[in-house]
Formats: C-alpha cells, sequence, structure tokens
C-alpha cells in the first residue's frame, strides 16, 4: 500500500518527475560513461605498454634493469625457460631476446637505438611486431643480414627497403662491434618514438654481432587473460635459482601507467560526487516544491494520526522511485553509448602528437568496469536519499492545525 | 517587482542560487587549475627543452642535418638585443656522436653550450646534483644527465672520448671531462643528453662559428606572439629570411600543444555535462515556480497585463537569480583559486607522473580573467534557455483557465 501510493504520487504531476528524472538520467549517464572513457584510456596504455615489448613479465640477470649493458646477459637461458615451462599457466606465450643499446648509421645519418635480436616465430606470439609490418616482410628465423626498422626511423634515414644500415655496438669483450644489415621490412607502432627507437634482427644474428654465443638479455612473458601477473611472477621468482635473476611485473616495469592506474581511482570518485552534488541540488529543490505543494494533505495525513516515520518514508519512498527509474535509463543510455562507441572507438588521430605525449593510444575504447557502474549507482542512490531527508524531515515536522490552514 | 518575487519563497530561491553557485565556483576553480597546469608545463619544457623561441636554419627542425647552420649567430644576436620583450637569448648546437667512457661506449645528441647565456635561458644550471656547472672560460670540459651518468659508469672528474662527424664530413674527435652531473625528473632527458662548451664544440665539429639554434626566452608567455613578428620583420629587413626561420615552442614542441588541446577539449566535455546537469535542476525549479503561481499570473492577466510583461517579469526573476549565483560562484572560487595559487596543491604518490611532465610536486592554479569568467558565463547562457521555456508558456496561459487552478 505504502509503494502504491508513493508510486501513484510521483505521477500526479508527471513534468515535474520527468524533468527531475532527466537530471538523474543525465547524471548517471555521463558518470558511467565517462568513467568508461578514462578506464578506457588506462586499458590502451596498459595494452599499449605490454605490447611494445614489456609483456605481463620479465626475467632478466639480476643488475640488468639499473645497467641494461651487455655483460648483464643471462648465459644459461634454459634455466629460465625450464622454470618457466615448470610454473607458466596453459596459454602463456614467451620470447627471448638480445636486446642492447646500438647506433644505427647509413651515408648520411646515425643515430642512437635499441638494437633488438628476437626470434621472430615466438616474438610474434607476444609482442606487437608480429602485425605491425608495414612495408616489405618480417624477419625469418634465419635471416643473418635482414633488420626491421620502423616507417619513421625510415624517413629520418631518408633511406628504403633494400638499403643498407650499419649496427654499432659494444660487445662482450668491450670492443666496438659492427655489422651491416639489409632492411628487409618496416614497421608501424602506435607511437612514433617506438618506431624510432626499437630495430629488429634476428637473435642469432645479434648474437653473432656481440659475441654473446646462446646468451640473451631478458625473457618476455604474455599471460593469458584473467592470469594474475603478481602470483605468477612470485611463482617464477621461486622456481629460479635465488640470487641471479631478478622476475618483474608490467607494474613495476611501466610505472608512469601504474601511477596514472592509481590516481584514476581518486579521479573517477571525484568526477562522481562532483556530478552529484550538481544533480543534488535539483532533487532537493524538487522534492522541498514536492512537499510545499503537499502541505495541507501531509497535515490532514498527521491530523488522521500518521506518524512522521511514516511521512519521511512516503517522502523518501517517492525520491527512491525517481531516482531508480532515472538511474536505469541512465544506464541503459550509457551502456548503449559504449556499445555505440566500442565497435569503432574514438579516434584521436588528430591528436596524434598530443596522445603521444600524454602516453595514450590513438584509438579510445570504453572500458566497462562493472565496480565503476556499482560505485556511480551506490552515489547517486545513496547520497540521493540522504539529501532528501531534508524535505522528508520538513514535511515530518509539520504541525497538522498550521498546515491545514496553509493556503 | 521581480526582486520582491524572489524572496516570496527564500530557500527554493537559496537552492537555486546555490545550485548555481556551485557550478560557477567548480568551474572557476577547475579552469584556472586547468590553465595554471599548462603553464607549469610549458614553462618547464621550454626551460629545459626549448625556450619560447628559436631561431633555426631553415629545414633544421625536421632533418637535424648538421650542415644547416646558423652561420652568423651574433648578427641575431644583436637584433634580439634590441627587442625590449626578450628576456634571455643563447646559442646551441648539437651533433649526434659517440660516447665512451673506460668501458662503456653509447650513442648521443652532443649538444654546445655557452655556459654563460644557458644558465640564463634554461634551469641546466639549477638542476646539477655532482660537480659543477660549466663556467664560461671552459674547455674539454661536460656536463651529462645521470642516467647516461650511470650507463657510462662515470662520475665527476672521469674522461670521455667523443666521436662523430664534423660538419664539413670530416670526423670529429676530442676527449673531455666530466665536470658535473645533472637530474631534471625527465628520464628520457637524463638519459640522452650531454653538454659540452660551445667554443670547444664548435672547434671539435669544425662548425666554423655557426650554432643550430638561437635560443630565446620571453619576458612572459603572452609576449611570444609579438617577440616572433618583431624577430621575422627584423630578419627580413636584414635579408636574413631565406636561409632562416623562427619557430615558437609551439612549433618546437607539437606534442606539447596538442597534449594541450586535448586536456582542453576533454575538460570542456566534462563542464559542458555538468552544466547540463545544473541547467536540468534549474528549469525544475523553474517550472515549479510557474506552477505554483499559475493563479497568480492569471490574475495579473485578468487585469490586464500584457503576457510579454509576464514572460519579461519572469526572465528579470530569473536572471537576478542566475546573477546572484554567479557571482557568489566567481567570488568564492577566485578565493579559492587564490588561496591554492599561493599554496599549491600536492598530489601525493603522483610526483614521479607529474615529473615526466615537467610538473614537479606541487601544482599551482593560476586565476586570470578568462578562467573566472568564462565558465560562468556559459552557465549564465544555459540558464537563460532554461528559464526561457516556463517565460515563454506562461504567454499561453488563460486567464479564466489559470485563476481556477487549483
Amino acid at each position: 500500500m505504502h509503494l502504491r501510493l508513493a508510486w501513484r504520487n510521483i505521477w500526479r504531476n508527471p513534468r515535474r518527475t520527468a524533468v527531475i528524472m532527466c537530471a538523474v538520467v543525465i547524471g548517471v549517464w555521463s558518470m558511467i560513461l565517462l568513467g568508461a572513457l578514462m578506464r578506457g584510456v588506462a586499458a590502451g596504455m596498459i595494452k599499449n605498454g605490454i605490447a611494445t615489448l614489456t609483456g605481463h613479465i620479465q626475467v632478466h640477470q639480476r643488475g640488468y634493469r639499473t645497467d641494461p649493458a651487455i655483460e648483464n646477459s643471462m648465459t644459461t637461458p634454459e634455466v629460465v625457460e625450464n622454470a618457466l615451462r615448470k610454473v607458466l599457466p596453459n596459454g602463456a606465450q614467451w620470447a627471448r631476446r638480445v636486446r642492447v643499446n646500438a647506433i644505427a648509421s647509413n651515408a648520411r645519418h646515425s643515430s642512437g637505438v635499441t638494437l633488438v635480436g628476437i626470434d621472430p616465430a615466438t616474438e610474434a606470439r607476444v609482442s606487437f611486431i608480429g602485425k605491425a609490418i608495414a612495408d616489405g616482410r618480417y624477419l625469418k628465423p634465419d635471416d643473418p643480414h635482414g633488420i626491421l626498422v620502423g616507417a619513421a626511423l625510415l624517413e629520418q634515414f631518408e633511406t628504403k627497403l633494400g638499403r643498407k644500415l650499419v649496427l654499432m655496438s659494444q660487445d662482450t669483450a668491450g670492443e666496438i662491434a659492427s655489422r651491416a644489415f639489409h632492411i628487409v621490412g618496416s614497421f608501424r607502432a602506435e607511437m612514433q618514438a617506438t618506431e624510432k627507437r626499437f630495430i629488429f634482427v634476428t637473435v642469432s644474428a645479434a648474437q653473432q654481432m656481440l659475441k654473446l654465443p646462446n646468451g640473451i638479455s631478458e625473457v618476455s612473458v604474455l599471460l593469458p587473460a584473467g592470469a594474475n601477473s603478481e602470483d605468477v611472477a612470485a611463482r617464477l621468482a621461486a622456481a629460479l635459482p635465488s640470487g641471479r635473476y631478478e622476475v618483474h611485473t608490467w607494474r613495476e616495469l611501466l610505472p608512469l601507467v601504474t601511477t596514472y592506474l592509481q590516481l584514476m581511482d581518486g579521479f573517477i570518485f571525484i568526477w562522481y560526487v562532483v556530478t552529484f552534488v550538481a544533480m543534488g541540488f535539483g532533487i532537493v529543490n524538487t522534492t522541498l516544491m514536492a512537499v510545499f505543494e503537499r502541505i495541507r494533505e501531509f497535515g490532514l495525513l498527521k491530523a488522521l494520526g500518521m506518524k512522521p516515520g511514516w511521512i519521511i518514508r512516503e517522502v523518501l519512498t517517492e525520491s527512491f522511485f525517481i531516482l531508480i527509474i532515472g538511474m536505469l535509463i541512465g544506464n541503459l543510455l550509457a551502456f548503449a553509448c559504449i556499445y555505440a562507441l566500442s565497435g569503432s572507438g574514438i579516434d584521436l588521430s588528430a591528436f596524434a602528437a598530443g596522445a603521444e605525449f600524454a602516453g595514450m593510444s590513438r584509438v579510445i575504447y570504453p572500458a566497462f568496469h562493472g565496480k565503476d557502474v556499482v560505485l556511480a549507482n551506490l552515489v547517486v542512490i545513496g547520497l540521493g536519499l540522504l539529501v532528501c531527508l531534508y524535505p522528508a524531515g520538513k514535511a515530518a515536522r509539520l504541525i497538522p492545525v498550521k498546515a491545514l490552514a496553509h493556503t | 517587482m521581480a526582486w520582491r518575487n524572489i524572496w516570496r519563497n527564500p530557500r527554493r530561491t537559496l537552492l537555486t542560487i546555490g545550485a548555481i553557485a556551485f557550478a560557477s565556483l567548480l568551474l572557476v576553480f577547475m579552469l584556472s587549475f586547468q590553465f595554471g597546469s599548462y603553464e607549469t608545463m610549458i614553462n618547464s619544457a621550454v626551460k629545459i627543452h626549448t625556450g619560447h623561441l628559436q631561431v633555426q636554419a631553415a629545414g633544421y627542425q625536421d632533418k637535424q642535418d648538421i650542415r644547416r647552420v646558423v652561420p652568423d649567430p651574433a648578427v641575431i644576436g644583436k637584433i634580439l638585443d634590441e627587442i625590449p620583450e626578450v628576456q634571455a637569448y643563447t646559442y646551441r648546437a648539437q651533433a649526434f656522436s659517440l660516447i665512451s667512457s673506460e668501458d662503456r661506449t653509447q650513442g648521443i645528441v652532443v649538444t654546445g653550450i655557452d655556459p654563460a647565456g644557458e644558465a640564463e635561458v634554461s634551469k641546466l644550471k639549477a638542476l646539477v646534483r655532482q660537480g659543477q656547472f660549466l663556467s664560461p672560460g671552459d674547455t674539454n670540459l661536460a656536463l651529462l644527465g645521470e642516467l647516461l651518468a650511470r650507463n657510462l659508469r662515470v662520475n665527476p672528474g672521469a674522461e670521455l672520448t667523443v666521436l662523430g662527424q664534423g660538419r664539413d664530413g670530416s670526423i670529429a674527435a676530442t676527449i673531455v671531462g666530466v665536470k658535473g652531473i645533472y637530474r631534471s625528473g625527465l628520464d628520457e632527458f637524463d638519459r640522452a643528453s650531454i653538454h659540452l662548451p660551445l667554443p670547444t664544440f664548435q672547434e671539435v665539429f669544425a662548425m666554423r662559428g655557426g650554432v643550430h639554434a638561437v635560443v630565446i626566452i620571453g619576458k612572459s608567455l603572452a609576449a611570444i606572439p609579438f617577440i616572433k613578428a618583431q624577430l621575422k620583420a627584423r630578419l627580413a629587413a636584414s635579408n636574413l629570411n631565406r636561409s632562416l626561420t623562427v619557430l615558437d615552442w609551439e612549433e618546437l614542441m607539437p606534442g606539447l600543444r596538442q597534449g594541450i588541446e586535448m586536456d582542453l577539449i576533454s575538460g570542456i566535455i566534462f563542464y559542458f555535462i555538468l552544466i547540463l546537469v545544473v541547467a536540468f535542476s534549474i528549469l525544475n525549479t523553474f517550472l515549479m515556480a510557474i506552477f505554483e503561481r499559475t493563479r497568480e499570473f492569471g490574475v495579473l492577466m485578468a487585469i490586464g497585463t500584457r503576457p510579454g510583461r509576464l514572460t519579461r517579469l519572469l526572465l528579470i526573476e530569473s536572471l537576478s537569480m542566475t546573477a546572484i549565483g554567479i557571482s557568489t560562484g566567481i567570488l568564492l572560487g577566485s578565493l579559492l583559486t587564490l588561496y591554492f595559487q599561493a599554496q599549491g596543491i600536492e598530489f601525493a604518490g603522483s610526483s614521479d607522473l607529474l615529473s615526466q611532465y615537467g610538473i614537479s610536486g606541487r601544482m599551482y592554479p593560476k586565476l586570470s580573467l578568462l578562467s573566472a569568467l568564462s565558465g560562468p558565463l556559459a552557465v549564465l547562457g544555459i540558464t537563460f534557455l532554461a528559464a526561457l521555456y516556463p517565460a515563454l508558456k506562461i504567454r499561453r496561459l488563460r486567464p479564466v483557465e489559470a485563476m481556477s487552478y487549483a
């Protein structure tokens, strides 16, 4: 009876209900959609960071992270790979790499780059490079002189496919090793900096050049969806001989992304509260108006013996209905927008340099986080009912005689 | 009459004004905060990287080719001395080289700087953490970033070999001693930069007196377009405009400008939605007010008030409410902003992130006419639209029906 009364009451003045519902709908819609977009930016950053040669977990010789030099290579990668086979969940992939700083030069230009020696087949399953070839071809397993460079580097060096590129780096003996390669393909990456920084050769070519028989610099692991990087990393560290290796997860390898993620929870919550306050003024005002309009009605109810508690309940139930319906529509609208955007995403190519500066990917796909949706709805319903206590309390404290005399 | 009307129901009026004031306050503060952080970002980026303006050889920005030089920088210096808005300027030259320490070798872009001028233009001098900054008479000494020093395993006093290619294609080689090590907090910069005194650089790389950039700092960010125009005109007058170009910080760092634009646009979307939510609250209040007063309007019309006057009356009522709301909002927002402008805002746990964008520790909002007024004006516009709908609605009111409205 209580509910039915409240339900009928809110439709006595449909326009007022509709307007306040609009405010709730827009509020909830914007909370959820913008929350999803912010999460999408973060997801893009993580995905991009992980694909750009980071992976979920990396294993190095102890000391490599602070001093990424050739002396800090792993000379017996079999030990690490045996541990990986034991520990990794099904569906995980890993790739071994030689990774050193080098100098690339041709007749006209030279520049500092990161030389990455890869095993073409396994690397393609772990990082972006397998799907990033823009021109020419990918490396073959036996490609002693083939080299892949970024499209931006090609332009910077005023060179093209088939031309020669000389790489210089320090070898294990401390001497400067140099070797000529032929550009067999060029790749495109999300960020121009990646295209200019990384050049790829086969792992055996890199080992020969650097006099590093069988040694590698790092193992990068890509976990299947749903696996917890921290857990796997801990198990992996336990399975490896202690003291010789270091195991890092992407959270440690991409400190900027991690900080951004931590900040974002706070930002989203602040945004929710700010939107709610804007909305809250409207909710209070409308409920207050509704209460005043019905002063006589409430006076009568009280005169008939209705307890103040009941009146509070009555007003709150009406607000509850309005909030719930507004939230439902708001949620549906937001989901529809997220769904519509999830196909093509929001393309930021017009701001490519700006996106790169901010470390964002060029296309943002909204990311749906159940936690945010629940939080948004809780904020609206919780605070919404809280602020409605004020008009409800006003109605409950009416003095019947005065209220009845009110015109 | 409008004024009295709005105080007939003070609670409702106060709540409406509260909503408007809240939105205005928030907009003033957030916009000031955004503009403040942009200014911090720009200033720290120009102080570390590029300066506000650079004079370069045409095409050097795209292809950093050692042969594209500013042949006689002193001529430009003389022109700059005559422009009062210029605060300081210096010369720089750059070349890619192999830097070797006793046991490590790296390929790095070497920059030649004029120690006296550089100290006024960039923050480099203040960033030195070990050893000392270069002094004007120094030859064959170098400053380098902390991460580079760590990678090369050197400390102040160690020796480095520099090996590159000179302007004329000859081999450029020399030995320099490490005089100081700096840390900017920007990993990219600290990992890949080394500075030599300009005379040493010019000698080693056979620059024949040329440099690659004249780096200029203006007295304020707002003066930059003026300096740029002046400089261009004077270069044209001395017939130097064919081979040289003037680039401002936006052209030197396109990523920074676009990053700012992107942030501003996303900010505007946020604010727009916020204003929309507020507008619905306000629309609702206005609508309510009119339903409540239907009888009153009926009476007014019956005694001969024209609908146009009623519309005007209502608009004046709503506008005066909005005016009170936004002026309160602007006032409180400005006070809040000024407080934080003096105190700064600390972002716990994010200093690593911010330092990569060149913002150190605290953020300072910056109150300006633009940031104080643009947000509230948007609120004014939207509330006016929100009030227009109910105000026009009463035109369709019929006196008799209205008076019998319960």
